[in-house]
């Protein structure tokens, strides 16, 4: 194995992440078809009874079967989904009902015409959007697709057939989906038309009429042959990368296209694209912001091209530079592109002497070993006109004006100078009134003073006056050099102006990110927080704010930050819930949810989604491109600063929380501590006046009367500390094996004194398995157990305590012979501080609790019955463990 | 030392804060044929113990100035006067460290004076060193060290190899808390210090073997959550 044989660990990951994606994600199958009537809805179908034959649960989520009885036939016995009724424009409309399906949640939905346009006010535009949406949810989709819907074709298929596509589906939408072609060949399409088996609407007969000819529907044929033929391209090449095969095909290219608003980018990024599918390599869409502002049209229309792209799969990438041939460039080494892509010139080829050459010869010159494709940019049919003078445009009326009077006093002043100076020194007065014009108006004024002043000087102060002849060279060299220099001056100082604009807005913009960081990092809490947010949010993009954060203790998805500005209806509310479950913007201006009054943007961490921030803009459009970045970066940067308060936060609660599990224990101790000590003294004196003898014997009887005291006391003082421990949540057992015939012997040892005058039995056999366990807490609850059996039975009466195994638990039962305990009691009896009504005076009600807690920390549990002859039985019950082997020993 | 016919009664050194306690204790032992000395604190008890060594030491963990369990440590670096602590009921992790850090024994609050008194008795006869019998006897039991041979009231009972090794562990620490770590390390080495379950049936199998009399008290001690004691039975 050489070492270009080698996995590249890259493409393995990648692979990799392909799988687990996948695995993620719901599959999607297309049955791609060349035109309607091929059938793909009856292959659809027929393929879903397979699957459903096969175990799996399939629902028609949409399907349009046109009424024909063997399509019919296939959809009877699958489950459907109903449509959602929607009324538009007065005609009853019915949708595909996504959230129905969502929430229906089968592992395959049958969703039929993928490229169709959903009715205005449905959450997404374009139903492939919501096939999307079930894919992320996991669930598999089958669907069905014509191949003049695939963008990439589109252009293809209006060439092919003369009519235009307008319900395209991006190619990015298929990159990940099994293709199913469904094939006929065209005479038989014909044929099936003819029978009229093929469903047409009314309105749509005469144009179907040129569209089923046979040269366009082999055209078609082989376009969706082509498109199945390389997808299945694709898949092999993904194989080749999982299993190590070494790659045939040339790698390491690169694509990147240039974009413009102009309406000749669209046919460019389509090119590319599917230039790239033949190389399949990665491709970018660059646009260039070279600060000179766009009109409401071209912003729509770099959108536009932008979104296209991005559908189409690039990675769109938008920068800002005075010149566009160096900017690409830039992007193009940074990302290393093999190959740019850009349309052919079509301006006036003199105009470019003035910039330097046209952008495609210093592309060319000055591109290196990158290779350039020129492509031919404009498609029939697509009139594109120039706007060489839109810059004018930006100028008012008054500054033409405001120039003219300039030219006009200027003019003046040279009249009175010129006796004194000659007629070449009053042309330096205009050209320095025509520079210092163009440091305060735009080009267009200034283009006018330039050449109005040129031609008052060759009118008013050149011979022979009065007159634009101009006899002497001198005066003919003198007057072209003045227009030159004007202009060129002119330009250059109206150039430096909208440079320096587009700077001081670059700027703008980064100080707002800044003072945003500022003020953010100066907050402490999160309340502090989301104010500052709401103000700069509102602030800089001229907006209303809402912030919406994910609290996992609610059990709402999203908590509304109450000192927003934007107030939310619940339509608006469930935009912001969409944004946040599928971690991506919505709202206006968005592919989901476009109708709505606001922009909801996600906040997103590699933790997760935190939340949602909405806007909604006071001039009511969406911001743009250059907006929109910054409002990404805001959104970015608030994302990483709420994520730092959560952290400090937790860490707070952590802190506190094991600062109250101290002061807890320490409390614990010291009134241990406190009432022991009075109890030890206690003890040691009545035992060492009984140690030291010579009492008189109703001094014997007294000392032993204070030593039961005592002894009882030490009982409640020892279980009030142990309810405490078990509320405060401290209580940690140290689990253990223990040996249950020890643990019997020990607790009836030490209630032996409880016992006198009466009978404790003891039954635990050797030989009974060892469990794990706390001994000491277990002790405990066992010894409660005893007590409580000693104190509320009758003098005299026997108890027992047996221990046993049954069904891999091992059970410690304290049975005695007392009244028992009713029902009512049987539910409470182990409740802190209940009491049975029939209870004995003596006890608090807490040794049965304490019993409980003890039991179930150790991971058991107990309950009491009443015995069928008599008398009450509690029992507790602890699983048992395999208890590991012991080394193998032989008696010496 | 002024006092040469006091000196004869054995010195205990009691480390309590709280005076009460100190007060009976005094009493208690003074009645009890000991002389007893009385530190508040950690530091004064250890300077105490340093001028004057007793015979042993009554220590509460509790002290304000420096914890019980250091005044232990320190005193271990330069003495082997037993050491008996006083602790409270549920403090069983407390009690390990103790006997793991030298302590000889322990007794919990609120303590019994005769248990005490016994106590006190078994550490130090336990502190002064018996002519190396051969054979050990604790109650019907005795081993003959040189032999090996055990037997129980006169009849010989067999032992495994590991069973010998756990008794006569007991028998040269009669009347001593052995903490469950402490046992397994010696018997079955540091590699065993976790596997209690080893010390459950090996205690069982010498109980079965050893303690055939169920109306006699136990041979073999069980001490909650600490470990075991070999019942002492003065010979």
């Amino acid at each position: 194995m050489t070492d270009s044989d080698r996995p590249n660990p890259d493409s393995l990951l990648a692979a990799l992440q392909r799988g687990e994606a996948a695995s993620r994600r719901g599959r999607l199958k297309v049955f791609l078809g060349m035109s309607p009537g091929v059938g793909k809805t009856f292959a659809m179908l027929e393929a879903a009874r397979r699957e459903r034959a096969s175990g799996r649960d399939v629902v028609i989520g949409y399907v349009e079967t046109h009424g024909r009885k063997e399509t019919d036939a296939l959809t009877d016995g699958l489950p459907v989904v109903p449509r959602r009724p929607v009324e538009h424009r007065g005609v009853a409309l019915s949708e595909f009902d996504l959230d129905a399906v969502l929430k229906r949640r089968a592992q395959l939905t049958l969703v039929d015409e993928l490229a169709h346009t959903n009715a205005p006010g449905s959450r997404h535009p374009k139903r492939y959007q919501d096939v999307e949406e079930l894919l992320s949810a996991g669930l598999d989709v089958f669907t069905t697709l014509n191949v003049q819907h695939v963008e990439s074709r589109a252009e293809i298929v209006r060439e092919v057939t003369g009519s235009s596509v307008h319900e395209t589906v991006p190619d990015s939408v298929l990159d990940n989906a099994e293709i199913e072609l469904v094939d006929l060949p065209p005479g038989e399409l014909l044929q099936r038309l003819h029978e009229g088996k093929v469903y047409l609407p009314e309105r749509a007969t005469a144009a179907a009429q040129s569209f089923f000819r046979e040269g366009n529907l082999t055209a078609l044929r082989e376009l969706a042959l082509r498109l199945a033929a390389e997808h299945v391209g694709e898949d092999t090449r993904h194989f080749r990368a999982a299993h190590a095969i070494a790659n045939v095909w040339k790698t390491g290219q690169r694509l990147l296209v240039a974009l413009s608003p102009s309406p000749l980018s669209a046919p460019m990024a389509r090119w590319t694209r599917r230039l790239a599918d033949n190389l399949q390599a990665p491709w970018m869409a660059v646009y260039v912001d070279t600060g000179r502002p766009l009109s409401e049209a071209d912003q729509t229309g770099l959108q536009r091209n932008l979104d296209l792209a991005r559908d189409l799969g690039a990675e769109v990438i938008a920068t800002s530079d005075q010149d566009i041939v160096s900017a690409v460039l830039r992007v193009a080494r940074q990302h290393n592109v093999s190959q740019i892509v850009v349309g052919k010139p079509t301006g006036i080829r003199a105009l470019d002497l003035f910039r330097g050459g046209s952008v495609l010869d210093r592309l060319i010159r000055e591109s290196g070993n990158i290779d350039v494709h020129c492509v031919r940019a404009a498609a029939d049919g697509v009139k594109f006109r120039a706007e060489p003078w839109r810059w004018a445009q930006r100028s008012t009326p008054q500054q033409y004006l405001g120039a003219l009077t300039v030219v006009a006093s200027i003019t003046l002043l040279n009249f009175l100078l010129r006796p004194w100076t000659g007629s070449y020194a009053v042309s330096l007065l205009y050209l320095l009134s025509v520079v210092l014009l163009a440091l305060f108006v735009g080009r267009g004024p200034t283009l006018l003073a330039a050449t109005v002043s040129a031609l008052l000087w060759d009118y008013f102060f050149l011979e022979p006056l009065r007159t634009f002849y101009i006899t002497s060279l001198p005066d003919a060299l003198m007057f072209g050099m003045f227009f030159v220099v004007a202009l060129v001056m002119g330009q250059l100082t109206a150039r430096l102006r909208s440079q320096q604009s587009a700077e001081r807005e670059r700027e703008e913009r980064a100080t707002a990110l800044y003072l945003l960081t500022r003020e953010l990092a100066d907050r402490k809490d999160l309340p502090e927080l989301l104010s500052v947010v709401v103000r700069h949010l509102g602030a800089v993009f001229a907006a209303e704010v809402a912030v919406l954060l994910s609290d996992p203790a609610n059990r709402e998805p999203l908590v509304v930050y109450p000192f927003g500005t934007l107030g939310l209806s619940d339509k608006e509310f469930s935009v912001a819930v969409w944004s946040h479950q599928n971690a991506r913007p919505a709202g206006q201006g968005t592919d989901t949810l476009p109708s709505a009054t606001a922009l909801y943007l996600p906040l997103t961490t590699p933790a997760g989604c935190l939340g949602v921030v909405g806007l909604r803009f006071r001039c009511g459009n969406p911001p743009p491109l250059a907006q929109r970045n910054l409002l990404d970066n805001f959104v970015q940067q608030i994302a990483v600063v709420l994520d730092r308060q959560r952290l400090r936060d937790a860490e707070q609660a952590a802190k506190l929380t094991a600062e109250s599990e101290r002061l807890g224990k320490t409390l614990i101790n010291s009134i241990s501590h406190e009432l022991r000590t009075p109890l030890a003294a206690i003890t040691s004196a009545t035992s060492a006046m009984q140690e030291a003898g010579g009492l008189a014997p109703v001094h014997v009887s007294l000392t032993l009367e204070i030593q039961e005291a005592t002894a009882r006391l030490n009982r409640l003082v020892r279980n009030l500390l142990d309810v405490a421990r078990l509320e405060s949540g401290h209580l940690k057992p140290q689990m253990d094996w223990c040996d249950p015939v020890d643990l019997c012997q020990m607790v009836a040892r030490g209630s032996a004194s409880a016992f006198e005058g009466r009978s404790l039995t003891v039954r635990a056999p050797t030989g009974l398995p060892l469990f794990r366990g706390d001994f000491v807490l277990l002790e405990q609850a066992l010894f409660n157990l005893l007590i409580n059996a000693a104190t509320h039975t009758p003098a005299g009466t026997p108890v027992e305590l047996t221990a046993r195994v049954v069904d891999r638990e091992i059970l410690f039962a304290v049975a005695d012979r007392g009244p028992g305990i009713s029902d009512m009691d049987q539910k409470r009896v182990f409740d802190r501080f209940y009491r049975a009504a029939t209870a004995r005076p003596g006890g608090t009600g807490l040794g049965l609790s304490i019993v409980k807690g003890f039991v179930e920390a150790n991971g058991g549990r107990v309950d009491v019955a009443n015995r069928p002859d008599g008398g009450a039985i509690f029992t507790i019950r602890l699983p048992l463990s395999d208890v590991p082997k012991l080394p193998e020993e032989t008696t010496p | 030392m002024n006092d040469s016919e006091l000196s004869s009664k054995p010195l205990m050194l009691v480390i309590d804060d709280e005076p009460q306690i100190r007060r009976l204790l005094t009493l208690t032992l003074g009645s009890n044929g000991y002389r007893v000395d009385c530190a508040e604190r950690g530091h004064e008890g250890l300077v105490l113990a340093a001028q004057q060594p007793p015979a042993l030491v009554l220590l509460d963990l509790g002290l304000p100035d420096i914890p019980g369990i250091e005044v232990l440590r320190r005193l271990r670096e330069w003495s082997a006067t037993p050491v008996i602590i006083l602790t409270a009921m549920d403090a069983e992790a407390e009690k390990i460290v103790a006997l793991d850090s030298g302590a000889d024994d322990y007794v919990t609050k609120p303590f019994n004076t005769g248990e005490l008194l016994a106590r006190l008795r078994v550490a130090l006869r336990r502190s002064t060193p018996s002519s190396e019998l051969p054979v050990i006897r604790s109650g019907a039991v005795v081993v003959d060290l040189a032999t090996r041979r055990v037997t129980l009231q006169g009849r010989e009972v067999t032992l495994t190899a590991t069973e010998y090794s756990l008794l006569r562990l007991f028998l040269l620490n009669p009347g001593k808390v052995l903490t469950h770590r402490y046992i397994l390390r010696e018997v079955w080495g540091t590699a065993a210090e976790t596997k209690t379950h080893y010390l459950r049936v090996y205690i069982a199998r010498l109980r079965e073997k050893l303690e055939a009399n169920p109306k006699l008290p136990p041979l073999f001690r069980t001490e909650s959550g600490v470990g075991y004691r070999l019942a002492d039975s003065p010979q």
